[in-house]
């Protein structure tokens, strides 16, 4: 048994669109940044997790770093393959087992919306052939009920899509580099009202690999451990409101975001409060507004007020999505949760340039939400 | 000229075969009281086998909304050439349902609006159309 796991070397392929590079040489290339960073070879790796979603199997990745006879474990779990892998590899380190792991993701998907079967939910086709299997038109209708509800204005939808270009401005690893104003995003397209093209992420393309070392070895890799301290997975519960849903209940009783987040902390034994720097899933502009509060890192109500303050960028007093969130990077299924962690890391080693949050943050934050109610959550620290 | 109701999914209704107005068929738990549509066999609250199935109010509340403007990939199968449509949870009392709308501009949408069940064509196969459920506004009485 040991105690406490520690992420001893990250690497990253930069997301978006990189044309001739295969999803598999994306994740390649973050496992050879994350053994570099950890200052271990291939052979060193005793056990790995990896996944993709439509990149290919993660496990023929053995055939370009070597084939060592080292455990490598396939996750495909949707939205939720980064954080399931990272959450096995953690068990497998906690138990003893393993002193040295990986965890690698990639993907590199089609242009345009995600493209899902109905009959693979359960659904049948009619729900497809109506019209209705569409993710953007959940969170729409989810964000247009708590804009009501809680009265925020389109003026917060932009403002944050504004904040998510301007910070993938300033991370050399971003698919959307260059700023854009609140009017720009306000004026673009139409999607789903009420929400704009400018404020919703792309299916797109990266990997990242992370190298996990049990506690009590990590100081042989590197003198800047930081520590996993909480990783922790839920599932939908009766009365949550969920994407492909053809029918809900009148009252929202719950939400896998809530249960996830509530029971990192919990695992983690410290609250939202505590958090420095927080990386959570930005679908589009109006789910860091709701994810912001579902995670506890502030009351229902408190987002626009913060947001339109400042308070969510780096130099705020709770900065939310550094690297610009997936509005910036794009989502790549199956490497979108470990890039909160990387940049998570990035920022408790005071690495992470531009957008560093100041002050020596101590504590991190990751959040993923996806289909079909799912939500993976960690606690990080140094 | 073919007088047979084609529907999207016969299952979505109590009777596909009526020609006037139509009901949704729901499921209803006969051991919680959960509410589900489309039918299902499970009670997703707590797991019983045994849903009834049950005809759904035809009338209710608009609890979300949205508008799609733009063409889904397929499975989706429109009538050509696309228009935006509106979509939106109704609130019928013991579930809320999933629906197209009939009206594609927000403006003319509110949460809590007064919707009535109707019927639309979903799409046109070869030249027969294939109809499924929408919600419209209520009419306001003169």
């Amino acid at each position: 048994m040991s105690t406490d796991v520690a992420i001893v070397g990250i690497g990253i392929h930069p997301f978006g669109r990189t044309e001739g590079v295969s999803g598999r040489a994306q994740g390649a290339h973050a496992a050879r940044q994350a053994l570099g960073d950890a200052g271990v070879q291939w052979s060193d790796i005793q056990f790995t997790y990896g996944g993709s979603h439509s990149a290919g199997d993660a496990d023929s990745l053995v055939s370009d770093l070597g084939l060592t006879g080292a455990p490598f474990i396939n996750v495909h779990n949707g939205c939720g393959t980064g954080g399931s892998a990272l959450i096995s590899a953690r068990s497998a380190l906690l138990s003893g087992q393993y002193d040295l792991g990986m965890v690698v993701g990639f993907d590199k998907h089609p242009r345009g919306a995600f493209a899902t079967k109905p009959s693979s939910l359960g659904i049948g086709d009619w729900y497809g052939e109506t019209g209705m299997m569409v993710t953007t038109q959940f969170f729409a209708q989810k964000i247009g009920r708590y804009m009501e509800q809680y009265g925020i204005g389109e003026e917060t939808l932009a403002a944050v899509a504004e904040k998510s270009f301007s910070l993938g401005a300033a991370n050399p690893n971003a698919w959307r580099r260059s700023p854009k104003t609140r009017q720009e995003i306000l004026d673009a397209p139409m999607v789903n009202h009420p929400l704009t093209q400018y404020m919703f992420c792309s299916p797109g393309e990266g990997g990242v690999a992370l190298v996990l070392a049990r506690g009590e070895v990590a100081h042989r890799y590197t003198a800047n451990p930081i520590y996993l301290r909480s990783a922790e997975f839920r599932s939908r519960r009766f009365g949550s409101f969920e994407v492909f849903s053809p029918w809900t209940t009148p009252e929202i009783l719950s939400g896998p975001t809530g249960d996830a987040s509530a029971a990192a902390f919990t695992s983690a034994g410290i609250g939202p409060e505590d958090i420095d720097v927080a990386q959570i899933q930005d679908t589009e502009s109006g789910a860091e507004i709701m994810h912001m509060a579902e995670t506890g890192l502030c009351a229902h109500g408190e987002q626009e007020k913060l947001i339109l303050t400042g308070e969510t960028r780096p130099d705020g007093s709770l900065p939310v999505n550094t690297d610009g969130g997936v509005i910036a990077n794009g989502e790549p299924i199956g490497a979108t949760g470990l890039r909160q962690v990387f940049e998570s890391v990035l920022q408790l080693r005071g690495d992470a340039g531009d957008r560093q949050v100041p002050g020596n943050p101590k504590t991190g934050f990751t959040h993923v939400y996806g289909a079909p109610g799912i939500s993976a959550c960690t606690v990080l620290s140094r | 000229m073919s007088t047979t109701i084609r529907w999207v999914d016969p299952a979505l209704v109590i009777d596909p075969a009526a020609g006037g107005p139509v009901e949704l068929a729901g499921a209803r738990c006969p051991v919680c009281a959960t509410t589900a549509f489309p039918f299902q066999g499970g009670c997703p609250r707590c797991g019983g086998e045994a849903m009834e199935r049950v005809a759904l109010p035809t009338t209710g509340s608009l609890w979300s909304y949205t508008v799609q403007n733009f063409e889904p990939k397929p499975p989706y199968r429109g009538v050509e050439p696309f228009e935006p449509y509106g979509v939106g949870y109704v609130d019928l009392g013991d579930v809320c349902v999933e629906s197209r709308l009939t009206v594609n501009d927000p403006a003319a949408l509110s949460l809590g609006m007064a919707m009535r069940l109707v019927t639309i064509t979903a799409f046109v196969d070869g030249d027969e159309p294939v109809l499924t459920f929408a919600f419209a506004p209520q009419e306001v009485a003169a």
